[in-house]
């Protein structure tokens, strides 16, 4: 192997990670504060990508103005489910949570076979972001070197956020001790309802910086990232933020040399890897010891 | 009247833990619950906390109607607690502990870093310590400086003298009464009838769920019959 295809492959690798994480951020944010795992975060995705699509049809083909609006609708939709249904079952046991957002899994699929139809839709470029480079000799899509930009941003901006500002703090607390948070005076039913509509736009987010990314949408295609992002996050240690963005990153060099070399193995290794992290390391990368 | 518990029933699910408690406490008192292990003491304080409602009576704090209010609601009227396991929040500081419970309470007064630190002057030492990683008595002036921090007007304590050296249960108690002459009522669980004698001014002994006794502490440490059926192990 030359040091082009090193390259070309690690590009490639980093750029599956960054989406991952993305979608895996949002998930492992709201497991990490409100502790449920929430099935449903690939729906947001789905939904945050088709709803970026429709208002970006609607406003004259711009597509950042469709990156802005569309999370923001999906963000409505994480508010209902959160204030009226998830609410419910924060004292219940983790079966009734799966049940509850697995429920929404199902749901949004069908609703976005009524909505959109049940075809793939292709989607447009991005201008300035279109088109290849030329990295020591070979192809790699702009777009792609966009997304392993945005990533660690995304990264840097949620640290910031949760261990520099007076919100993350108070966040901190909460997720640790919630009863204690309650009782100095954190609101933590309004906390909890915002962080889990955070936690839904990361994951539109994601899901509307995918539409150019793999061109197509299709209902379900929330299905496949979810996965993905679960192992991240089970791997980097459920909850933790910093575990889930290696994880990704970890995952997404992984499927990408195994792409390459092992093609016949795809996924095989992913799970492979998480199954001898869990051996090894229970809580995973960063998680707590339980 | 401070506060003042009527007739409340507390369930955790489907047991009935609390049976019609009633107990008040005037401003500016320091009140014991007393019993034995298991008899409500604790039900009784996350009761008046609201971090379980009772499901029927009443509970006035400063002449109003608190029976039921969320936590936080009790937190921002001026109500501090500190629960028997401290709760110290893992994952900040011994400053940033103090620093959130001021904060969010949006109350001024006495009570702020400088203060406390010097009252406990270990919290200054380890000013920049995570929680995560402070000894079993330095969680325990820090769970009681958070509490002040909040400048409340009245105080919850569980178990504050439980597993403490007895020469630092001396310190508890000059600070306890250093609290009470800075106007801040306060109301202890405690089973260390000892150390209630020192710092409290009245006693209910709680047994089963209900309150059978009621008097000073004076009066009960003197009354034997009372210690060896409610107190004694
Ligand atoms: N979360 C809970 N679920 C069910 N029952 C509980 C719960 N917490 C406490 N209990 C029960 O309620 C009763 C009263 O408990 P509580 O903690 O108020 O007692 P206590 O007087 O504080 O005891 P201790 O001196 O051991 O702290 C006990 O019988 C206990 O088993
Ligand atoms: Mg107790």
């Amino acid at each position: 192997m030359n040091l082009e295809s090193l390259v070309h492959v690690c590009l490639a690798g980093l750029s599956t990670g960054m989406f991952i994480w993305l979608v895996a951020s949002g998930l492992t944010l709201i497991f990490g504060v409100l502790g449920v795992l929430n099935f449903a975060h690939g729906s947001f995705y789905m939904l945050g990508a088709y709803c970026a699509f429709t208002a970006l049809k609607l406003m004259g083909g711009n597509f950042w103005l469709g990156l802005l609006v569309g999370p923001l609708v999906v963000c409505a939709v994480g508010f209902v489910i959160e204030r009226f249904f998830l609410r419910h079952v924060y004292g219940l046991e983790l079966p009734y949570q799966l049940l509850l957002t697995f429920a929404f899994v199902l749901l949004f699929d069908n609703l976005v076979k009524i909505i959109w139809g049940a075809g793939s839709i292709g989607s447009p470029s991005v201008p300035g972001l279109s088109g290849s480079v030329n990295i020591l000799g070979r192809f790699f899509p702009v777009y792609n070197l966009f997304i392993i930009v945005v990533g660690p941003l995304v990264a840097l901006g949620l640290w910031a956020l949760i261990e520099k500002t007076w919100y993350g703090r108070i966040i901190r607390a909460a997720s640790t001790e919630r009863e204690m948070a309650a009782a100095i005076g954190v609101r933590v039913p309004a906390l909890f309802t915002g962080v889990f509509v955070f936690g839904t736009w990361l994951g539109a987010v994601g899901g509307a910086l995918a539409v150019p990314y793999i061109g197509l949408l299709t209902p379900g295609m929330g299905e496949a990232i979810i996965i993905e992002a679960f192992v991240v996050a089970v791997i980097g240690g459920l909850g933790s933020l910093k575990g889930a963005f290696l994880g990704a990153l970890v995952i997404g060099l992984l499927s990408s040399f195994g792409t390459r070399f092992l093609p016949a193995f795809d996924m095989f290794l992913t799970f492979i890897l998480m199954a001898a992290v869990l051996l090894w390391r229970p809580q995973g990368f960063f998680g707590k010891a339980v | 009247m401070m506060l003042q518990v009527e007739g409340i029933n507390t369930y955790y699910r489907k047991s009935h833990i609390l049976q019609d408690v009633s107990f008040s406490v005037e401003a500016g008192e320091v009140v014991a619950l007393l019993g034995r292990n298991g008899v409500g003491k604790t039900t009784s304080l996350r009761s008046v906390m609201g971090l379980t409602a009772p499901r029927n009576g009443s509970i006035r704090f400063q002449d109003r109607e608190v029976a039921g209010q969320a936590p936080y609601v009790m937190a921002k009227a001026g109500m501090a607690y500190m629960p028997d396991d401290l709760k110290i929040f893992p994952d900040l500081t011994c400053e940033e502990n103090l620093e959130i419970a001021r904060r969010l309470s949006g109350r001024d007064g006495y009570w702020n870093q400088g203060r406390v630190e010097e009252l406990f002057p270990v919290l200054g030492d380890r000013r920049k310590q995570l929680g995560i990683l402070l000894s079993g008595g330095e969680k325990k002036m820090l769970g009681m400086g958070r509490a002040l921090m909040a400048n409340p007007d009245m105080i919850l304590l569980d178990e504050p003298s439980e597993g403490l050296a007895p020469l630092v249960v001396d310190h508890l108690a000059a600070v306890i009464e250093a609290i009470r002459d800075k106007g801040i009522t306060l109301l202890l669980a405690d089973q260390n009838l000892k150390f209630c004698r020192r710092v409290c001014g009245r006693g209910y002994i709680l047994e089963k769920g209900r309150v059978v006794h009621a008097d000073t502490i004076a009066a009960i440490w003197d009354d034997e019959a009372v210690i060896k059926q409610y107190l004694a192990l």
